[in-house]
């Protein structure tokens, strides 16, 4: 693995972030970046899933055929889900009342299939883990990002709103806007960069 | 007794197509709601084969924990066990589709797959169990979800075709303005909230 793929990988997360750009994974975005604490603390339930499954399904890779190889990838996030499940419903009784529900909705977020499909299957181990680092670390900030959000707006204007899923629904809509916006203004200079230096070549 | 009882079933399914709307209440299975929701047409059809497998997984999945993981006090396998139920329906599904409806299938396209991570159907399938239903609970709840999902679909399948006839601020467009009229439509559904027959 040299400098370039490294960069490339371990920037992953921020690129394709998965919530802003690749729209992975919403359901427990909307559902549970009710305030920062759910949001961070279901983040980090998926990251902990996703990097594991990363690792566990490019080590198996060569042993999974290709015909099950769906069926077995929902096997292992499935049972990774269940260590999480059980550690949380032993250890964190309080947090399991609050997002005890999509902890076991895990299993279909579309963001760890979608990785182990993508990335994992086809990739030695290294960069299978810096894969699922970045994006799970990608997931954590996006989600806690709308969390913060929603809790600062439900503080300023009340609960009842920002707290609710119709909230979600907007805020995520209108933070998605100014990341588009944010994206194009970055792009457009660079653009005129590059239309710069080929004027200055020519 | 009786009356108790079909009370319970009118509540359910009231709860599930409206109070507690599967997409814009709970926010359970957004992909398909965001994916599929361009075309009505393939809406509908996304529709039903979402409705068709929430309702089948939620029954399998309920004679499954309650004949099989309960007895043996083995509960905890019960996602990797309803995951699996899931996966193989919907295989079963698109075999099924191909032969029956080729438009229908080339029309879904991969969404058809994805059924098996929709989260709605796995969520149901959980919420059925920790509520503890009996059988022709289930088969209601699971339709209810199913026809509540339907119709959000659709409906957000009626605006979005509009809505491409008009000039939407260019970091609104595809997913953004989507966001925003899905969260305009659950404010109108949270004004059902207020319906109660218990």
């Amino acid at each position: 693995m040299n400098k370039e793929e490294f960069k490339k990988t371990a920037l992953g997360g921020l690129i394709n972030n998965p919530v802003f750009v690749l729209v992975l994974g919403m359901c427990p975005t909307i559902a549970k970046s009710d305030n920062i604490i759910n949001a961070l603390s279901l983040g980090l339930c998926t990251a902990f899933v996703l990097i594991f499954s990363n690792v566990i399904i490019s080590l198996l890779r060569k042993a999974i055929p290709d015909k099950v190889h769906l069926p077995a990838y929902i096997v292992i996030i499935a049972s990774l889900v269940t260590l999480v499940q059980m550690f949380v419903s032993s250890f964190l009784p309080d947090l399991n009342d609050s997002i005890g529900a999509f902890i076991s909705l895990i299993t279909v977020n579309c963001i760890i299939l979608g990785r182990a499909e993508a990335f994992a299957g086809k990739n030695k181990v290294l960069p299978s883990l810096i894969d699922g680092v970045s994006m799970g670390l990608g997931f954590i900030a996006a989600i806690t990002l709308l969390g913060a959000v929603r809790q600062l707006l439900t503080i300023i204007f009340g609960s009842g709103f920002f707290d609710k899923t119709m909230g979600g629904f907007i805020v995520l809509g209108l933070v998605m806007a100014v990341f588009n916006a944010i994206f194009a203004s970055v792009k457009e200079k660079q653009r005129k960069k590059t239309v710069l230096i080929e004027r200055e070549v020519a | 007794m009786i009356m108790d009882y079909f009370l319970a079933i009118i509540s359910i399914v009231i709860s599930g197509i409206l109070t507690n709307n599967v997409v814009l209440n709970q926010s359970i299975g957004m992909c398909p709601f965001l994916g599929v929701s361009k075309k009505t047409q393939s809406a509908i059809g996304m529709g039903l084969a979402v409705t068709f497998v929430i309702t089948v997984a939620s029954c399998v999945c309920w004679i499954i924990y309650t004949f099989i993981l309960d007895p043996l006090s083995i509960g905890y396998l019960s996602t990797v066990a309803f995951i699996l139920v899931i996966a193989s329906l919907v295989q079963l599904l698109d075999i099924a589709l191909k032969k029956m409806s080729p438009t229908l299938y080339s029309s879904l396209g991969v969404y058809l797959a994805l059924i098996t991570t929709n989260c709605a159907v796995l969520g149901t399938a959980n919420s059925v169990i920790s509520q503890g239903l009996d059988f022709f609970q289930t088969l209601i709840t699971g339709l209810a979800i199913g026809i509540g999902f339907t119709v959000a679909l659709i409906l957000m399948a009626g605006i979005r075709e509009k809505q491409e006839l008009y000039d939407v601020p260019k970091p609104f467009r595809g997913f953004p303005i989507a966001l925003v009229t899905a969260g305009i439509m659950a404010m109108a559904f949270y004004g059902f909230s207020g319906l109660s027959f218990t």
